[in-house]
């Protein structure tokens, strides 16, 4: 989505003009984040995918994506798509949406959070983006009658912090017996796959972002810098890495969106959209390295230094990799599935889409 | 954005899917008469005439041209699924695919209307197979190096020289070849190439297979010695032929049979493996799929823009950059996993003949449509590099 054509992205795109901008943030380390947070809390961005009626801006899926791409492009490090998720995790089961920050757990397949006979939560949840930051937590709980989804406040809950690759907080969040604020059953149909799907096609679309900067500012750069009498974009060796970069970018941009696309549309979490949306993960994870690979190769070794703003991208793509399933779980599912289908059946599911 | 790339995430409508079902039941049905057997690409002869009349009688030849040539006036989409369904059952399409896809549509662009007439019908009915006269020797992708020389002479021209690699010319009713007219100018070093409508199967003309490390005989050697080619089958512009080739070329390159060349080690690499593979074969198919999934959607998005009226060059290189390198690693990826297949699978046999022939046929995957090395140098151009 080079462009934006619609008024969630405009606006947002705005925002992050003004408010993000990655060499001003780059050289300012935290100060920045509060009036970026607000600004886009003013503009109900965080709660797009929360209905009207339950507090929300009420945007559609589709919007709601475009706007996380977006958020990838600028790489920001605001629990921006961490609160899309979890309005949009509450809204599975009507439940409102506080303001302020919040994030989802469990955030990985692997972590389980239960539900007792007393209405309490249990469990612990590791690699929780920006739970630190959080006000609020959307919890998907196991319990005997089933999937729930809770809302739980922060402060009741131990949070051990924790940076991801990207220097991101990614926290360990320990439930013992916390009361939720509000506790519903999930929708018919609706399990921690489900979570984990949606998570991972938000993260696609902020490593796809992530990436069309990679690819932008690594082709500029090569305009800019002079090697050997001439500027690195005119060796071929170059311009074929840079080939290779944008076929990475175009390869993760294609993935999310079409799995956002699939979603967006979908009735539910069937075969079809399983395809789409653990391919995303899979293909973005791998886009992610090979690219992110290719960006510090054109940028030598400043693009190594803190003081440039390659890493914000490249690192950030790499930590998104791990988020709500890596792409080697979601690799081991979706071979189990195509396996489970039968080797006539793959062609037809392909084709599916 | 300096590079602003979209891929849209275009589906195809549903008549593509009522079609799509009407080719595999005469798929099947060709596959139960044992036209093909979908298990063997490496079958010995590749040319199915019969089959080839049986798809044009379908109307699936010639799908998105005029009707007024035989065609059916249908969408690229519907094309699209076609050219897919036939590629993944390895369909022996030898005859007919290359003046489906590229000789057709060079020729309702450039040829004289009479010409038209009595060639693109016949290619709507299957009758007849054309080959693609671009490289020679010592010349390759590099399209400025043609030598081979068309001399002007009464009502038509005298052509000398030699063409190479030429797939199917031994089959070939009619060639559509790049000659040289005149000598490139110091304006522009492309100048001088004019695109020539051959006659195969003419004297002047000697076709000499070569043999492949398949062990197929696809490719050829053809030497013209004082061929005539009459002036109503100069194709387009004298002179002007660089950018018809080369627009020629960017059209094709994102299609189905860019990625799907090998996809059969694929297939039976699932069979082997069972319902309930261990987490290493899991794994491995599993990315293999988002791979070839991711790939698909950007093709389809490519062939959307088509239908569209746009022309989405470097998006199609990239598929075709993308495609080809996946294409040509896939048997090699599938023999690691298949390292770890029972022995008492049922198909291993299949598997182990299909990965034999998918392997010898890797390495030219990535030349066939133009080299990967001169894709990037496209897409590099697509980026403001050069």
């Amino acid at each position: 989505m080079a462009e934006s054509d619609n008024i969630v992205v405009e606006t947002a795109e705005k925002i992050f003009a003004d408010l993000a901008d990655p060499q001003e943030i780059n050289n300012d380390k935290n100060s920045w984040q509060g009036p970026l947070w607000q600004a886009l809390s003013e503009a109900g961005l965080p709660l797009s995918w929360v209905p009207d009626d339950l507090g929300g801006s009420g945007a559609s899926l589709a919007d709601g994506f475009a706007l996380l791409n977006a958020a990838g492009r600028f790489a920001v490090a605001v629990p921006l798509a961490e609160t899309m998720l979890a309005g949009w995790l509450l809204a599975q089961a009507k439940i409102a949406s506080p303001e302020g920050e919040m994030t989802v757990l469990p955030a990985s397949p692997k972590d389980r959070i239960t539900l007792d006979a007393d209405g309490s939560l249990s469990g612990r949840a590791r690699g929780v983006p920006f739970a630190k930051a959080a006000k609020h937590f959307a919890v998907l709980a196991h319990g005997k009658d089933g999937v729930s989804i809770a809302l739980v406040d922060a402060a009741k809950a131990r949070v051990e912090a924790g940076l991801n690759v990207g220097y991101d907080h990614s926290d360990t969040v320990t439930l013992d017996k916390v009361q939720p604020v509000t506790l519903k059953a999930a929708p018919k149909g609706f399990d921690q796959t489900t979570m984990m799907l949606m998570g991972g096609v938000a993260r696609s679309l902020q490593i796809a972002g992530a990436l069309e900067s990679m690819l932008d500012i690594s082709v500029r750069y090569s305009n800019e810098r002079v090697a050997f009498e001439k500027k690195i974009s005119k060796f071929q060796a170059v311009q074929h890495n840079l080939a290779r970069l944008a076929g990475e970018s175009a390869a993760a941009l294609a993935a999310a969106t079409s799995a956002a696309d699939a979603i967006a549309n979908a009735t539910s979490f069937d075969d079809e959209v399983y395809l789409e949306a653990a391919s995303a993960k899979i293909r973005c994870a791998e886009a992610a390295e090979k690219g992110g690979a290719i960006a510090h190769q054109v940028h030598g070794a400043i693009g190594f230094t803190l003081e440039h703003i390659l890493h914000r991208y490249s690192l950030r793509a790499l930590a998104w990799r791990d988020d709500f399933g890596s792409e080697s779980h979601w690799a081991v599912e979706l071979g189990k599935l195509v396996a489970n289908r039968g080797a006539d059946e793959l062609w037809p599911l392909v084709a599916s889409r | 954005m300096t590079a602003a790339l979209r891929f849209d995430p275009i589906r195809l409508p549903e008549k593509c899917e009522q079609l799509r079902k009407e080719v595999r039941a005469f798929l099947a049905e060709e596959i139960a008469a044992g036209t093909f057997d979908p298990h063997k690409p490496n079958r010995e002869d590749t040319d199915a005439p019969e089959f080839s009349r049986r798809v044009g009688a379908k109307g699936w030849l010639g799908m998105t041209w005029p009707k007024k040539y035989g065609g059916q006036e249908r969408s690229f989409l519907e094309r699209y699924v076609v050219t897919e369904e036939m590629r993944v059952a390895n369909a022996p399409t030898r005859r007919f695919f290359v003046a489906d896809r590229q000789s057709g549509p060079v020729l309702i662009k450039y040829a004289p209307e009479h010409i038209k007439m009595e060639i693109l019908p016949r290619i709507c009915r299957g009758e007849i197979c054309f080959a693609i006269g671009m490289s020679e020797p010592n010349s390759g992708s590099d399209l400025f190096a043609a030598k081979t020389r068309a001399t002007k002479t009464d009502g038509g021209y005298l052509v000398n020289g030699t063409k190479i690699w030429t797939s199917s010319a031994h089959i070939a009713d009619y060639m559509i070849a790049i000659f040289r007219t005149s000598q490139p100018t110091k304006e522009n070093r492309r100048h001088g190439l004019t695109q020539f409508l051959v006659k195969m199967k003419q004297p002047g003309i000697q076709v000499n297979p070569i043999g492949q490390i398949t062990g197929q005989y696809e490719f050829n050697e053809v030497v013209f010695t004082d061929f005539f080619v009459p002036d109503d089958h100069v194709l387009g512009e004298v002179d002007g032929a660089w950018k018809q080739a080369t627009s020629e070329l960017a059209y094709e390159r994102s299609g189905p049979e860019r990625f799907l060349e090998t996809y059969y080690v694929l297939t039976e690499l699932v069979r082997a493996v069972g319902p309930n593979p261990d987490t290493r074969s899991a794994e491995g198919i599993g990315r293999l799929v988002a791979q070839l999934h991711t790939m698909r959607r950007m093709s389809v998005s490519v062939a959307g823009m088509l239908e569209a009226g746009k022309e989405p060059v470097v998006e199609a290189s990239i598929v075709k950059d993308i495609g080809t390198v996946w294409e040509q690693q896939l048997p090699h990826r599938v023999r690691d996993l298949a390292a770890f297949v029972e022995e008492t699978a049922t198909n291993r046999e299949t598997l182990e003949r299909q990965l034999d022939f998918a392997i010898k046929t890797a390495p030219k995957l990535t030349i066939q449509g133009g080299t990967t090395e001169v894709l990037r140098g496209i897409i590099a151009r697509g980026l403001g590099l050069r």
